[in-house]
């Protein structure tokens, strides 16, 4: 186990500084960034100064080694627009992010799991069809748009929830469902697959015929064995409703490090970019990272 | 392998047979004249999802070829004096705008026509950039296994870390945001799953008798690769690829509404959301019409995807 555990965290580390060195690159080499900061109407002078006021007269290699040294140190120099520290900035904006997150991951597992083990368990009836419905429609449904129809039904409509904003607990509630119903078809599927193939197993059959209450079966042999590899997929999932709450916060205005993003994205404001790019990145690797660990303790065939 | 003399395949049809990495099944052993093709297309003509998936994508792409004939007005046309008419079901609405007229006074049925031109071609070229580039990565790591294949994972687990929707606006901003950005950004960016799928399905058949035949007889790694391999795992890939239609197609329009993918007066089903959302307290259907669009397309490309994946599985529907 610990060399399994040594040997993912190299990968990870690894993969870590690759995505660092590939987001620095995609930004520096898709366009010029001192055009884009200066400006449509500054004139050639003012473009080369900007170049030389922030390092970007440099070679590349020395840009990124200047810049990769100091976010070492969890410096990411300042913002362009505000003047203050990138990462004042974030940590002042992480919190509603990741709240957003947790909770619309909340809604996924609490909505999937159960419609799943329903599905498996009632196979081939309307319940299993209805959780197919639900699966589908969610992989297909433009995310920003099942926002906008949730506001408009229980914000505008039915005046339940506030409609953007996040003073409160209640204007978490829409875009957590918006963005959970991102993650449940694949949660719904993996907990109905696993069911099946744990419900048609021996020691399910063993565990029926020594007579125990239906109900015991199913919690205690067969979904605590079927939760398993969901466990992995819910970290992979929150790592991916992270990175795609960009979307949701700026249909509900909610004041998190998506909406940062966007915001910074179109005043030029890359240094900004550049380190949520990196944030949200070291999140997922350490978010799929700890599913790993977590999943090969658990399931001990997994450390070969 | 240049010491091998290169001796011309003695049964060129041996090598390349596509049935033989078919298992036998049962309907194979009842009907051995029928090819996979046709036992494939006589399930779909029984699979639901498959018929439904197929006739409404076949619809949206006869009205998106057929635009500048159905099209009832010419999508971007202004007429100040016509803003924002409902669509014909509303007690305002009339026959002359069916779906009504946006904020500038265009009539929305034509500019969702003219929109479903820009989703299939963003859908269709995004997964073919993606597809070559996962698929060749892919079939190289799933064939030679080994260092490439270490590499190739590696790859991949690097580009997932990476935060699509961010990179992709990111990018498009830099670039300046345009139809062929948001093709190349997305075609760049999406190739993951083509990559890892190629690799299992890759690796699950380069052990199988016709490669080592093709071995034998003195093929090149790239033609064993591309002219024995890819055609066998084809099935597998257009099912990605189906999906990965609809992840970029949805993508474009989560770009386009932010402002940093398509640009007006472009009518893409995003872009009209972004566009309809201040009038939409009042006038809901500005944001229901294109979204529902969107939906319909996308469920349609999934549908057709999982029912493309169900008639080739050679042991039929599960």
């Amino acid at each position: 186990m610990l060399s399994f555990a040594l040997r993912r965290i190299l990968v990870a580390l690894a993969v870590a500084v690759t995505v660092s060195v590939a987001s620095f690159m995609l930004l520096h080499l898709s366009g010029d960034l001192a055009t884009a900061i200066a400006g449509p109407e500054a004139t050639g002078e003012q473009i080369a100064a900007i170049r030389v006021q922030h390092g970007l007269d440099q070679p590349l290699l020395a840009q990124f080694l200047a810049w990769a040294g100091k976010a070492l140190q969890l410096d990411f120099g300042n913002s362009f627009y505000f003047r203050e520290r990138v990462s004042d900035l974030i940590l002042a904006r992480l919190p509603v992010t990741l709240t957003l997150g947790v909770v619309a991951l909340c809604v996924a597992l609490f909505v999937a799991i159960p419609l799943g083990v329903l599905a498996a368990v009632r196979r081939d009836t309307w319940i299993d069809r209805l959780a197919l419905a639900v699966s589908v429609l969610g992989q297909a449904m433009p995310s920003f748009w099942f926002g906008l129809t949730l506001i408009m039904v229980f914000a505008v409509n039915l005046r339940w929830l506030p409609v953007s904003g996040n003073a409160t607990w209640k204007h978490f509630v829409l875009p957590a469902v918006a963005l959970g119903y991102y993650a449940m078809p694949a949660v719904m599927r993996l907990t109905r697959n696993g069911m099946l193939e744990v419900l048609a197993s021996d020691y399910v059959r063993t565990a029926r015929a020594k007579g125990l209450p239906p109900r015991k079966v199913l919690i205690r042999h067969a979904l605590r064995n079927a939760v398993i590899p969901v466990i992995a997929l819910a970290a992979v999932q929150f790592g991916f409703m992270l990175g795609g709450s960009i979307v949701i916060e700026a249909v509900f205005s909610l004041q998190g490090l998506g909406q940062l993003a966007w915001e910074s994205i179109a005043r030029n404001d890359f240094p900004v970019v550049q380190a949520i790019v990196l944030v949200l990145a070291m999140i997922y690797i350490a978010l799929t990272l700890a599913a790993d660990l977590l999943n090969a303790l658990l399931d001990p065939r997994l450390r070969s | 392998m240049s010491l091998q003399p290169t001796l011309p395949p003695a049964a060129p049809g041996l090598a390349t047979a596509p049935v033989l990495a078919q298992p036998v099944t049962e309907a194979s052993k009842l009907a051995p004249a029928r090819s996979p093709t046709m036992i494939a297309l006589r399930r779909g003509l029984t699979h639901g999802g498959f018929l439904i998936g197929a006739s409404v994508l076949g619809l949206i792409v006869l009205a998106a070829l057929a635009a500048p004939l159905i099209a009832p007005h010419d999508p971007y046309a202004q007429d100040v004096s016509r803003r924002l008419i409902p669509p014909v079901w509303h007690a305002k609405g009339s026959w002359e705008h069916v779906l009504g007229t946006d904020k500038l006074g265009r009539d929305y049925l034509s500019r969702l026509i003219y929109g479903s031109q820009i989703s299939l071609l963003i859908g269709l070229s995004a997964a073919l950039i993606s597809g070559a580039i996962g698929t060749t990565l892919g079939i190289v790591a799933g064939y030679f296994g080994g260092r490439v294949d270490a590499l190739v994972s590696y790859v991949v687990t690097t580009r997932l870390a990476m935060p699509v929707v961010l990179v992709a606006l990111a990018m498009a901003s830099l670039v300046g945001g345009s139809l062929k950005v948001v093709v190349l950004v997305l075609g760049l960016l999406l190739w993951d799953r083509f990559a890892v799928v190629t690799r299992a399905a890759t690796r699950q058949i380069r052990g199988q008798d016709f490669v080592a035949a093709a071995r034998a007889s003195g093929f090149g790694t790239a033609r064993i690769l591309f002219q024995e391999i890819l055609p066998n795992i084809l099935n597998a890939l257009i099912v990605v690829a189906t999906l990965e239609m609809a992840h970029a197609i949805l993508l474009e329009a989560a770009l386009s509404f932010l402002g940093l993918g398509v640009q007006p007066p472009l009518p893409s089903w995003g872009l009209m959301i972004a566009e309809g959302k201040p009038y939409m307290f009042f006038q809901p259907w500005v944001i229901t019409i294109p979204g529902v669009a969107l939906l319909v397309l996308v469920l349609a490309i999934n549908l057709l995807g999982d029912g493309v994946r169900d008639v080739t599985a050679p042991e039929g529907r599960n």
